[in-house]
């Protein structure tokens, strides 16, 4: 866990809860079944509120719970999909956001976890979505499943700075599939979230190809207001990676 | 006036329902896991339908002003189908979780060996996961299985405070207040337990420990026989405070007793989702 964040907890936490914590997490290093009554009780006993970083005081706490399971490999990716399984949408924001963690400590965890991710990308809960796109899924996701992912924040208007490893993987293709996309809108008339200008400026010549510039001469009024707000947003932006 | 139902499956009524229960007063309900009208077959119907009582449903509920809990159990009935026993396994998991305020309902339905097993094992639970039960009693050979029920009850060592014992009439709701347990009447619109006879049982044996529901579900029920019962004890003599001590004060005390009851006041408001997904339909 991000040192800010674990900092965070511990100022966080009041005296009960952090009592009940310390003893969760011995409970659920020693017995096998603790952590699945234990996990979903955590929100009313370590508080609910906002921590740092889009966390929640119940995340970290999960998650802390979680690193103390004695499970190894196979075995912890089964007990953590139960969790998930049965978990509400609270608990599996809190398994999502464990993966890399788990992982960091236990390299035999790889990517197990990758059936949690892509649940997650199919669904429709922008909450889990973002919690999905860590720096977990930024290291196994596969090329098509990245940019399929990017795409979806997109869509689903989550802010793009929620998506880990951009900066490595954003390639021409995503810049592409985004500036499709912001031709798609401009065609309807509407307006483009700003953070995709940086991946397709990155790119040259994506932009042209799309035949977004085109729409800047047509007929229609509101495709023509539409792609002039697009084009004067494209030329402000700084190329991603160029900052 | 302010009103909690104790026992409503509203996983089977429409919005129009939710809508009429907001107007009548209904701030707050409890939802039993139950059966269905048509018998499962294996678990994993049981925890989806777990899940959309923790889940979708009290998103519904709240889009109209409504908060909504639950109990979760295996019930007497498919207690008795081999293939739904192992539900008892994965309870627990589900007894954790901050909106299940009860085990229940659990009981009696033909007082079988299996049903036996299930509602021993429940009252265990109940017992370490600190949680009320909510039993229900047996439509048939009402009396006999009510007597059974309670001596079960005592034996698991469970506080009788900790028990609503529910469904109960003029004939077994002598043997309830004697155990110490809480006491529920399920009004229904021809059978059970109509406004009226509610209203005498209340002037006779007093509204502490009582605690009236609607228990409407697919069947022929009313959600609103809660409110309707209200206004029957006002038109019998009692003040506003015995009714908001039926309707509001004694569920809430009731269910409080898990300590995760924390109700806060809801505003109807059809804009929010869950997981993403409305009630709302397209073209809004």
């Amino acid at each position: 866990m991000d040192p800010h964040i674990r900092a965070a907890l511990d100022r966080q936490l009041t005296g009960d809860a952090r009592r009940w914590l310390v003893d969760a997490v011995v409970r659920v290093s020693q017995d096998l079944t603790a952590v699945r009554t234990v996990f979903p009780a955590v929100g009313r006993r370590c508080g609910r509120g906002p921590l740092a970083a889009g966390w929640t005081v119940a995340d970290a706490a999960r998650v802390r719970l979680l690193a103390a399971l004695p499970l190894r490999g196979a075995e912890l990716a089964e007990e953590i999909t139960a969790l998930h399984r049965y978990g509400e949408p609270a608990e599996q924001r809190a398994v999502l956001r464990s993966l890399a963690l788990l992982e960091d400590a236990d390299p035999s965890f790889a990517g197990l976890g990758l059936p949690l991710v892509r649940e997650a990308l199919r669904g429709n809960d922008t909450d889990l979505i973002a919690a999905a796109l860590g720096p977990y899924a930024a290291r196994h996701l596969d090329q098509d499943g990245y940019r399929q992912a990017v795409l979806k924040c997109v869509f689903c208007e989550i802010p793009l700075d929620r998506v880990a490893g951009l900066d490595e993987r954003a390639d021409r293709e995503l810049a592409r599939m985004l500036a499709d996309f912001a031709h798609e809108r401009v065609a309807a008339g509407r307006d483009i979230p700003a953070d995709v200008w940086p991946i397709v400026r990155a790119h040259a010549g994506v932009l042209e190809a799309s035949g977004l510039p085109a729409e800047a001469d047509s007929p229609v009024p509101d495709r023509r207001a539409a792609a002039v707000r697009a084009l004067t947003a494209y030329s402000a932006t700084a190329p991603a990676g160029a900052s | 006036m302010r009103i909690f139902d104790p026992h409503i499956h509203m996983t089977s009524r429409t919005t129009d329902d939710y809508e009429a229960m907001y107007a009548a007063g209904v701030r707050a309900v409890v939802e039993p896991s139950f059966w269905l009208g048509q018998p499962r077959t294996s678990v994993d119907s049981f925890t989806d339908y777990f899940d959309a009582l923790l889940g979708w449903e009290p998103y519904r509920a709240a889009q109209f002003g409504i908060q909504h809990r639950c109990t979760i159990a295996l019930n007497p009935k498919e207690a008795n189908d081999p293939r739904c026993a192992a539900v008892l396994d994965v309870l627990p998991r589900y007894l954790a979780k901050d909106r299940v305020v009860a085990v229940g309902e659990i009981g009696y339905d033909s007082m079988t060996p299996e049903e036996d097993e299930a509602l021993a094992r429940q009252l265990a639970l109940a017992v370490e996961f600190e949680l009320p039960v909510l039993v229900h009693t047996p439509h048939r050979d009402k009396a006999v299985g009510t007597r059974r029920t309670l001596d079960v009850v005592r034996e698991s060592g469970i506080p009788p405070e900790r028990v609503l014992v529910d469904h109960l009439n003029e004939l077994t709701v002598g043997l309830v207040a004697d155990s110490g347990c809480w006491m529920g009447f399920s009004v229904y619109p021809d059978t059970k337990m109509s406004e009226d006879r509610m209203v005498r049982i209340l002037q006779e044996h007093g509204t502490g420990r009582k605690l009236v529901n609607s228990a409407a579900d697919w069947g022929r029920s009313d959600p609103l026989k809660t409110r309707k019962t209200a206004d029957a004890m006002l038109a019998g003599g009692f003040d506003d405070d015995a009714v908001d001590e039926v309707m509001w004060r004694n569920p809430v005390a009731f269910y409080g007793q898990s300590g995760r009851l924390d109700l806060e006041e809801v505003k109807p408001d059809d804009t929010a989702l869950f997981a993403g997904n409305s009630i709302r339909r397209g073209g809004e």
